[in-house]
């Protein structure tokens, strides 16, 4: 059996690797990818603690962000798709009007 | 309680309109392509029609049935609809003689006026949108009847009342480009909703008390069933209520009784909300003729019927409604009086007719209540399709004031529109004259207080009716024309299909009231052999379910007080026959000699004006001044958000705000670093 060490490393890394990616990446599709990375890694967490605690309610946590992350994906191109038919473009620096 | 027999053919009574309504609904507002008016024609009338054909068969089937077994349920799910560990409505249909009777009416002269909309509705002319969107609308408006009619618990019943409001708000607006139109509907809503408060009250008070004592039913049967448990109990009034009669004890069931009538008062346009309806006439006029006049206004009616024996043991509340219900037809009579608007003539005439039901239901004669809604239902529903089919060739003219003379013109409108007026006069043996006559009866012999006095009032307004229907019917038919000669020269008889609906409705009218003759007045009883307890069949099919008041009163009385009411109804005709054909000059000379009076009733004793002032101006001051400019502009706008971000302002001198950059990483950066933060917090606590 993998420890949950393991588990929980890989985890920590996806979930980095998602905030980086999320704060690096100009281009929104990108960004989007990298928000579904950090879900994705919670959902591991989540997965895991339940098989290590013999609970249920993770594997049901787990049914619910992936709900929410296709409800999510779902808003999140269609902002993606009207950015881009009013500024012909998906860098998300070009959409910065709303400021001081 | 009686078993009730399943019938699984019940749901599709209202589910066949509700059918017709869906389908023009997704076609006009998801597909927006709405069908051809062919087919828009067969969906719709064709969905009434059925329905009246199934009602048709169920009533059959009812009636087959042993006279104190006519029970019959359909439940949609085996499960409950609304269901808690309390209580549980089921979503069930009940029909028994009551809601039998109702069924009949509504998918009946329902069917009529979905057939005369064909042809009045082609005139008007608009876009297939707007000929779909009519019919779309009253068949949800039938589907909603049926379900207050047939719902067997008091929610479901109250769902389709809140269902025939809005379908009658939508219809009131139906053009609603005039902004008048939306207006009369906004109105005839607000109204209605201050009556459905009162059924509220009413429906949670009867709740409460019947699970104070260990029911929790809110089916009608379960209610009944369990309401002597509670019809003797009372209820300590508080002190500043010192004034009403009976203080300090009230009945339980008195108080019950009255929150139900004020939603019954809303619904069919009792004093003192009985404002929306006349504005109701915006409508197109089958909309008036269905909605108006024979069916949703006749819900209130029903109401209390079904609550009966809530009513026989509450003596005060009918004593209530009896005096609101004769005081609300003088009131309506007269002002129906000085109309000159053909349709505000009949609306008018439709709030005095619906106080004469409260009355018979005030003096517990509920079975007389229900035969004047059915007759009513005909008659009405006539003189409003007559009226109709007047407006069509008048193109669009309602004043009387511009009418006159068309009896040549349209022999078949006039010939029906006649039919109609001599029925609600309650010339002899046509269907008012019965219904009428029962009600008057019913006045006369009850033990309500000041029951004399009840018959008198309605004695007087049932010839102050005579007088202004033959005022409408002399002033639009007969004389001289006053139209232009533009417009007559295009006045001609609308469509079959106004014309047939029309014929029908007169048929009803005339022989309707054979459906209930009581024994004293029937003509052909000794013709047909029929035993004097056989001959008001209809009194004797509702009386299972009807807890109606008894009387033991001789052939020679009822009859005596028949000839007395067809007299006084005579006078008033003959009365507007000499002023209105034999000597035109007098109308003028009262009105000179009234002065004051006149003015007073043309302007319907200013009760608008008076509602406009006192209640609504001072509301729209308060939600304008308190409620808009000092709470939401000033406090929560002004001092919470804008103050908020001055304080914040001022104490930072203004450069917090270059925290908000626009760039939509940076916030991401902020939301990351404050994560972080988080989770080394709670290792380090945690450690």
């Amino acid at each position: 059996m993998i420890p949950i060490t393991h588990a929980v490393a890989l985890s920590g890394i996806l979930f980095l690797l998602g905030v980086l990616g999320a704060l690096t990446r100009r281009n929104l599709i990108a960004i989007l990818m990298s928000i579904e990375l950090m879900l994705n890694a919670v959902n591991l967490a989540l997965v895991a603690f339940s098989r290590q605690w013999g609970n249920h309610s993770g594997q049901l946590f787990v049914l619910m962000v992936i709900v929410v992350a296709a409800a999510e994906v779902a808003v999140g191109l269609g902002i993606v798709l009207s950015l881009f038919r009013n500024r012909e473009s998906v860098n998300v620096d070009d959409a910065s009007l709303l400021k001081w | 309680m009686v078993d009730a027999t399943p019938n699984t053919l019940i749901r599709w009574v209202p589910l066949l309109p509700l059918i017709g309504a869906v389908v023009h609904g997704v076609l006009l507002a998801l597909v927006r392509k709405p069908l051809n008016r062919a087919l828009t024609i067969a969906l719709s009338c064709g969905t009434v029609i059925a329905a009246f054909v199934i009602s048709l068969l169920l009533v059959n089937d009812l009636t087959m049935l042993a006279a104190d077994a006519r029970v019959m349920t359909d439940s949609l799910y085996a499960s409950s609809w609304i269901g808690t560990a309390n209580f549980s409505a089921d979503a069930a249909f009940l029909l028994d003689p009551l809601s039998a009777v109702m069924i009949l009416v509504v998918t009946g002269v329902g069917s009529l006026i979905h057939i005369y909309s064909i042809g009045y509705m082609d005139d008007d002319h608009r876009d297939d949108r707007g000929f779909a969107r009519f019919f779309c609308y009253m068949n949800l408006f039938t589907f909603s009847m049926l379900m207050l009619v047939l719902g067997d618990n008091l929610l479901l019943m109250f769902l389709g009342w809140e269902g025939v409001g809005v379908c009658s708000y939508l219809l009131i607006g139906f053009w609603y480009s005039d902004k008048w139109n939306a207006y009369c509907g906004s109105k005839a809503f607000i109204v209605n909703r201050i009556g459905d408060f009162g059924f509220l009250l009413g429906l949670f008070l009867l709740f409460w008390s019947l699970a104070d004592v260990g029911h929790s039913a809110i089916a009608f049967r379960d209610i009944q069933a369990a309401f002597p448990a509670i019809a003797e109990q009372t209820v300590t009034l508080p002190q500043w209520l010192s004034f009403l009669p009976g203080f300090p004890e009230w009945k339980l069931a008195t108080l019950i009784g009255l929150c139900f009538f004020v939603g019954a008062a809303g619904k069919s346009a009792q004093m003192p909300l009985y404002v929306w309806l006349p504005d109701a006439m915006a409508g197109p006029t089958p909309v008036s003729a269905l909605i108006h006049a024979a069916t949703m206004v006749t819900a209130g009616v029903y109401m209390v019927s079904r609550m009966s024996f809530v009513y026989a043991a509450a003596p005060g509340a009918s004593a209530f409604i009896a005096w609101t219900g004769a005081i609300t037809a003088l009131f309506a009579a007269t002002i129906a009086i000085a109309q000159t608007d053909i349709k505000k003539v009949l609306a008018y005439s439709t709030v005095s007719q619906l106080g004469f039901m409260f009355l018979a239901a005030g003096c517990g004669a509920f079975g007389a209540a229900m035969f004047h809604v059915v007759t009513h239902a005909f008659f009405k529903a006539l003189l409003f399709l007559a009226a109709g089919s007047v407006i069509l060739a008048m193109h669009h003219e309602q004043d009387t004031d511009k009418m006159g003379g068309l009896r040549k013109l349209l022999p078949i409108t006039h010939k029906v529109f006649m039919f109609g007026v001599l029925a609600i006069a309650g010339f002899p043996f046509m269907a008012g004259f019965f219904s009428k006559d029962e009600i008057l009866l019913a006045a006369k012999l009850s033990h309500v207080p000041g029951h004399e006095a009840l018959y008198a009032i309605a004695l007087g307004t049932a010839g102050i009716t005579a007088f202004y229907m033959a005022r409408l019917y002399f002033r639009t038919f007969l004389g001289e024309s006053r139209a232009s000669a533009q417009v007559r020269s295009h006045i001609h008889e609308p469509a079959n299909t106004v014309t047939y609906p029309l014929i029908v409705l007169a048929l009803l009218s005339i022989f309707g009231g054979f459906i209930g003759p009581a024994a004293a007045l029937n003509p052909v009883k000794g013709l047909l052999g029929i035993s004097d307890e056989n001959s008001n069949s209809f009194a004797n099919f509702l009386a299972p379910v009807l807890a109606n008041a008894h009387h033991e009163v001789d052939h020679w009385t009822e009859q005596q007080l028949a000839l007395v009411s067809v007299a006084v109804a005579g006078i008033g005709a003959l009365l507007a026959l000499w002023m209105y054909v034999l000597k035109p000059g007098v109308p003028v000379a009262i009105r000179k000699s009234l002065g004051v009076v006149h003015t007073l009733v043309v302007n319907k004793y200013y009760v608008v004006e008076l509602y406009d002032r006192v209640l609504v101006r001072p509301l729209v001051a308060i939600s304008d001044r308190v409620l808009y400019r000092f709470i939401d502009a000033g406090l929560i706008d002004g001092v919470l958000v804008n103050g908020s971000a001055a304080t914040v302002r001022g104490i930072t001198n203004g450069l917090l705000k270059y925290a908000q950059s626009g760039f939509a990483q940076s916030y991401l950066g902020w939301m990351a670093l404050g994560g972080a933060a988080l989770v080394v917090y709670l290792a380090t606590r945690a450690a």
